[in-house]
């Protein structure tokens, strides 16, 4: 068993407000880690402290056996990010932005066309992305979260703005990896879950096996 | 030298795209020199009023581009992206002070001939262009390495286009003093030679101790 993430009391603060507090937890490599909660619950401060954007000001995080942040210049190139900003300059198109992550990761050009086909913006691809729906920049952050095969894929509610059809589509770019993801959909992210983490006012009011939670108990979380 | 050249064509297509920087510097200065040509007493000027005017009238219009030089990165989430990346984050500072440097450049290919025509008195000699090229260039790399680094830590704040000039201003003020007194025999009535080696001097050191001092710091700003 090889341990991806490991979190011991970890606690973030902006300024005097507490946007985490005290979370314990340990995810498996390989496994899928959904996180509830309700808007301001901590999730997405969660998943920056994760992708070593954010220190945490308690307690101790290792991702893959390095410690945050000390050690994150390690794992920078093993992580995935797509949260609620896509990360993409909008005045360049979804093949300039991809490119110019491509060459910071060191990944070949070859790996861009590739994901353009795959998330459908092919023939979109030299348009600026301030031309884009809301669903075609979700499909190239996505695109831009996977371009370098991160071992460890952290998603702020991936599905948002997607419909069904490319929902189901683009899932395969998401699978077999470690993922930690948000989502309001209890029915929907337990299917998904290994591990459900609720989160509320910051602190972790709810974390089981996913099998052993029922969606009573996530319902809870948002009253 | 990979990751230099994605951030540097990144922000080179940027401003293409958008066209935010370099015009608003060039249409600035022209109109400043507009504004001193109808302004002063003289219907043209030389020597060391030339070189404060022209100096003077770069300095700001620069501040034009360090206001602007991280927006993007900030607002759509460049910073976050670049950071998420495994590779040393000085190459950041070094793009943007490179894409700066470029702006600078495209800037005085049209501010300089526009001084000439609307104020200056005396005639540039062809022989005078190699200095005023060499001072200038010395100039721009000073100017973009404090923007570089200042705009850096200007970008977070509240009130970002105060705070950049405000930090970025004391700390040119050699700049500034160095390239008009090394501009002031060029843009004097009957003048001969070049620019005095002691003002190219302290802009080369200035240039190289801000250039150190500013790769040593640049990776502490942008953490968390």
């Amino acid at each position: 068993m090889t341990i991806a993430i490991e979190l011991d009391g970890v606690g973030r603060a902006y300024g005097d407000r507490a946007a985490l507090t005290g979370v314990s937890l340990t995810v498996e490599a390989g496994q899928t880690l959904v996180v509830f909660g309700p808007n301001g619950a901590g999730k997405s401060t969660l998943l920056r402290v994760l992708a070593t954007l954010l220190r945490p000001t308690t307690g101790t995080a290792n991702v893959f056996g390095c410690e945050i942040p000390r050690e994150a210049w390690k794992v920078r190139g093993r992580i995935g990010l797509l949260g609620h900003e896509p990360l993409l300059y909008r005045e360049l198109s979804a093949r300039q932005n991809l490119r110019y992550h491509a060459r910071l990761h060191q990944v070949p050009g070859a790996r861009v066309e590739e994901l353009l086909d795959a998330v459908g913006l092919a023939r979109r691809a030299d348009d600026p992305v301030s031309t884009y729906s809301r669903g075609m920049v979700q499909r190239a952050a996505l695109a831009r979260a996977v371009l370098h095969e991160p071992e460890l894929l952290l998603l702020d509610e991936p599905r948002a703005n997607l419909d069904p059809a490319a929902a189901e589509a683009l899932e395969p770019l998401l699978a077999n990896r470690t993922r930690v993801i948000t989502s309001h959909d209890p029915t929907g992210g337990l299917a998904e879950a290994d591990v459900a983490l609720g989160l509320r006012d910051g602190r972790a009011a709810l974390l089981a096996p996913a099998s052993e939670v029922t969606l009573a108990q996530i319902g809870e979380l948002y009253r | 030298m990979r990751v230099l050249s994605a951030l540097l064509r990144k922000e080179l297509r940027l401003e293409l795209r958008t066209l935010e920087s370099v015009p608003g510097m060039a249409l600035f200065s022209v109109t400043t020199f507009v504004v001193f040509h109808f302004g002063l007493a003289q219907a043209q000027v030389e020597g060391d009023l030339a070189a404060g005017i022209l100096v003077v009238t770069l300095l700001f219009a620069g501040m034009l581009g360090l206001n602007r030089l991280y927006v993007a990165d900030e607002e759509q989430g460049g910073f976050d992206g670049f950071l998420l990346a495994p590779v040393d984050r000085t190459w950041l500072f070094i793009a943007k002070a490179l894409a700066l440097f470029t702006y600078l450049v495209v800037l005085e290919i049209v501010m300089v001939p526009a001084f000439v025509l609307l104020l200056l008195g005396p005639t540039l000699s062809l022989g005078e262009l190699g200095p005023l090229v060499g001072i200038l260039a010395l100039a721009d790399a000073g100017f973009a390495i404090i923007a570089a680094l200042i705009g850096a830590i200007a970008v977070r704040t509240r009130a970002r286009d105060l705070i950049g000039p405000l930090i970025a201003l004391p700390l040119l003020v050699p700049v500034v003093i160095a390239t008009a007194r090394g501009l002031e025999p060029l843009l004097s009535e009957g003048a001969h030679g070049g620019v005095p080696g002691k003002w190219l001097a302290i802009l080369a050191l200035y240039d190289l101790v801000f250039g150190l001092l500013a790769v040593a710091v640049f990776d502490p700003l942008l953490e968390d």
